[in-house]
């Protein structure tokens, strides 16, 4: 089982066929954040930090219970506090546990021309490899979620590896293990999708939560990190959670039709400036065959 | 307007001083490991060319001090040659009759100035190209100091650096092929600095009368 779960489904900057595409048929691992009950105490983003030996960098207070602003570079997951006033004057304190989603379809990959820098398993798990990173930031641009960051030191970037190690000896995500509450779960995608559902069908008819519902963005192929929302016809309002992410369009245009048309106008242009020269030849075989007025003497 | 000066014996005229022939140079050895480290960048299928340059992390690195040189070289033609490189109609006749030029009928083209329309156009398309790598190199530099709410900064220019070095590539190929293959003695005037009289009448018989100090026709 180990060993299995490592097996690559998708290589970025990779020329050539991908060794585990379509060798093999997997579960896709998910992880189910309840954001309906969490209570933002933080012991993910400590199980986080501790189980992937992160330094430990300074926190920022900005007037909320937020430990920084930003995810960074050594830490992959941050608790979002935002206050929300609903219609009816009530107040909503919202906390969402924010890390890299996993996309079925992930654009940091997709950007990424590093071989081997961001692999996908056939578990799901997209994985940077730092070896191969040259540190472009690439993926960065690529990601609709602001999740890579930069180490400035080293010129390499970091994100949540959904413990990468760990799920791949047959455990737990650190998070998933910390959790007091069981707002976290961590299964097969279509276990963790069906318990959401039952969990937002819930909220619906017992807790007064009509638009209460299930984050599994299609714009990115749906997501290996999925939330159910008190509400999930807005979920901007949970620090920013986009209601529609996709892979940025100038990405998908670089990185297809523009490439094409590149490379099929360069390989074009050479191959059609050597047929010119063999059909017209040099303008002229030596200067001093040249007459006056560019007539051959 | 004649320029004696440049008469150079046994038949030669100078046509590149020697501050053109560096500046050409400097932006031609930047240009070239622009465009192999680019390339790598491009296509996975071009990777290789990156890591024989010493890996593509410090291509990464180069890469952008590179594009600074080169756009130092093409700002330093831009001083020089800018006010050479205006379009007049001269170029809108050149254009007219560009089947014949590339067709090797150069008797046929109307007479070019120090440089023709093809060159001209060669020139703007780099300088204009230029500024546009600049502006999208900039932001690509630093990708990760550009805030969440300035992100179409870093969509815009991760598709213009590619449209507009994939246009300097059609142009630098054309140029290369004209300067060493279709143009006997380009190539050596971009390093000595001088061409014939025969090359400076057929290819450029304005600039060839502004410097001898004739203003009839290039017949003689």
């Amino acid at each position: 089982m180990s060993q299995a779960t490592l097996r690559v489904q998708k290589i970025s900057g990779h020329a050539g066929s991908v060794p585990g595409e379509d060798t093999q048929r997997e579960f896709t691992v998910c992880k189910l954040i309840d954001t309906t009950t969490c209570i933002g105490c933080k012991a993910c983003e400590v199980a986080c930090v501790e189980w992937n030996d992160l330094p430990f960098g300074e926190t920022v207070f900005d007037n909320t219970y937020q430990t920084m602003p930003q995810t960074r570079w050594n830490y992959w997951n941050l608790i979002l506090f935002n206050e929300h006033e609903r219609e009816d004057g009530s107040l909503m304190w919202l906390m969402r546990k924010n890390q890299c989603m996993h996309c079925a379809d992930p654009g940091c990959l997709a950007a990424c021309p590093a071989d081997g820098a961001i692999v996908q398993y056939t578990n799901g798990i997209v994985d940077f490899q730092q070896a191969n990173c040259i540190g472009c930031g690439y993926c960065i641009t690529g990601c609709p979620f602001d999740i890579p960051k930069m180490n400035p030191k080293t010129h390499r970037v970091f994100k949540c590896t959904l413990c990468t190690d760990r799920v791949s000896e047959g455990l737990e995500p650190a998070c998933i293990k910390s959790c007091p509450t069981g707002c976290l779960h961590f299964g097969t995608k279509d276990d963790m999708k069906d318990l959401a559902e039952k969990r937002a069908k819930q909220l619906r008819e017992h807790s007064n939560f009509p638009n209460a519902g299930v984050y599994d963005p299609p714009g990115v192929g749906g997501t290996g990190v999925i939330y159910v929302l008190h509400d999930a016809s807005n979920p901007e309002i949970y620090g920013g959670l986009p209601s529609n992410p996709h892979v940025p369009w100038t990405v998908k245009l670089w990185k297809g039709p523009l490439k094409w048309l590149g490379n099929v106008a360069m390989i074009g242009g050479l191959i059609g400036l050597f047929v010119h020269y063999l059909r017209y030849g040099p303008k002229a075989r030596e200067e001093e065959d040249i007459g006056p007025g560019g007539t051959k003497t | 307007m004649s320029h004696p000066e440049q008469i150079i014996p046994h038949g030669h005229i100078l046509r590149y001083n020697l501050r053109e022939r560096l500046t050409h140079w400097v932006a031609a050895a930047s240009y070239m490991y622009l465009l192999a480290t680019g390339l790598a960048f491009w296509s996975p299928w071009l990777f290789w060319m990156a890591v024989i340059l010493g890996g593509a992390p410090v291509s990464r690195i180069l890469h952008p001090w590179a594009g600074l040189i080169f756009f130092a070289s093409v700002w330093m033609m831009y001083v020089m040659w800018a006010p050479q490189m205006k379009h007049t109609d001269a170029d809108r006749k050149w254009w007219a009759a560009v089947r014949y030029y590339s067709t090797n009928q150069d008797d046929k083209m109307p007479p070019a100035g120090r440089y023709n329309a093809g060159q001209k156009f060669l020139f703007w398309g780099f300088f204009w190209s230029a500024v546009a790598l600049l502006a999208s190199g900039v932001v690509l530099w630093f990708p990760e100091y550009i805030p969440w709410n300035l992100r179409f900064l870093r969509y815009l220019s991760i598709l213009i650096h590619p449209a507009a070095a994939l246009f300097t590539i059609g142009l630098f190929m054309i140029h290369l092929y004209m300067g060493i293959f279709a143009e006997r003695g380009a190539f050596g005037s971009v390093i000595r600095g001088d061409v014939s009289i025969a090359f400076a009448k057929r290819y450029h018989p304005g600039w060839y009368d502004e410097i001898v100090g004739e203003s009839s026709s290039p017949r003689k």
